[in-house]
């Protein structure tokens, strides 16, 4: 599942890296990987891109009208919907 | 997503469990746009995502007097609504709603050999409506599983182990499903801004 076979434990480490959750001997392990291998340093950086760009499109942030009064109406609680 | 954790600390369990109204109403309030993003994002499927939205909430409110509060309530309730958008993707299409489907094995073989990194190209700004169609078509086609993770873990922002716990798998697959999700999704893009290069080339 990587771009090469051999950097495959390092496609894991970098995935844990972006989130903060690799620990210190692995981050120091993989930065000296990422310091001669270029093919990881751009999976990094794409990767970090990708995530960014899908959270920034959280999308709903409220429910769109209809399925609010539908799920209320459900639960009958349409009286709490706004008048 | 701060707000709405302040918010869930002042829901109280006693009154939902005595079925105060008021309590119900803002409990529904609180929790309701979360729980039907999840579904859209597992579902990609508005009607669906409304059902699961919907007998989650019948659910919870029957089900309150046994939360033990062992997990936050909206684990609880992500919990529901995954099973929820489970067994609604078994009634559909009995027999073939496996987890991990569809097979993983091709994805080694698609991976381009081309390596470019696109990650600061202007592009990226420029394009990005078509980028997130892209995304959002990419997560509709990830397996099931990977799916569940990539929503809980990276759209509402859950931790390995609430992710791991609502799902009812280990903390290790919640990771490698999270690792695959987003390899796929960055391959993807990958191909696009590939694609968008050589059409950029070709036009000039």
């Amino acid at each position: 599942m990587t771009e090469n076979g051999d950097c495959c434990d390092y496609c894991a480490m970098i995935s844990e890296f972006i989130d903060g959750e690799l620990p210190p001997d692995l981050c120091a392990l993989l930065e000296e990987h990422l310091a001669s291998c270029d093919n990881c340093t751009i999976v990094l950086n794409t990767m970090k891109k990708t995530i960014e760009l899908y959270r920034e499109d959280e999308g709903i942030e409220d429910l769109p009208e209809g399925v609010k009064r539908r799920l209320f109406t459900t639960l009958s609680l349409s009286d709490y919907l706004p008048k | 997503m701060d707000k709405s954790k302040i918010t869930e600390t002042e829901i109280s369990i006693d009154k939902l469990i005595a079925q105060d109204r008021d309590e119900l109403a803002r409990f529904v309030e609180v929790y309701s746009p979360r729980i039907y993003r999840l579904a859209m994002k597992i579902l990609n499927n508005e009607q669906d995502a409304e059902d699961v939205l919907q007998e989650t909430f019948i659910k919870a409110i029957h089900a309150i007097s046994g939360f033990e509060g062992r997990s936050s309530l909206s684990t609880w309730l992500y919990r529901i609504a995954t099973n929820e958008a489970l067994m609604l993707l078994r009634r559909h299409s009995p027999g073939t709603v496996s987890i991990d489907t569809p097979a993983e094995e091709d994805e080694e073989d698609q991976e381009a050999l081309q390596i470019v990194d696109w990650s600061n190209q202007p592009e990226v700004k420029l394009s990005a409506k078509e980028v997130r169609l892209q995304i959002n078509e990419a997560v509709s086609r990830l397996p099931l599983g990977q799916r569940e993770v990539f929503a809980l873990r990276e759209i509402e922002g859950l931790s390995v182990k609430e992710t791991a716990e609502i799902l009812n798998v280990s903390e290790s697959v919640v990771k490698t499903r999270l690792l695959r999700a987003r390899m796929r999704l960055r391959q993807v893009l990958n191909d696009y801004f590939i694609e968008r290069q050589k059409r950029e080339v070709t036009d000039d």
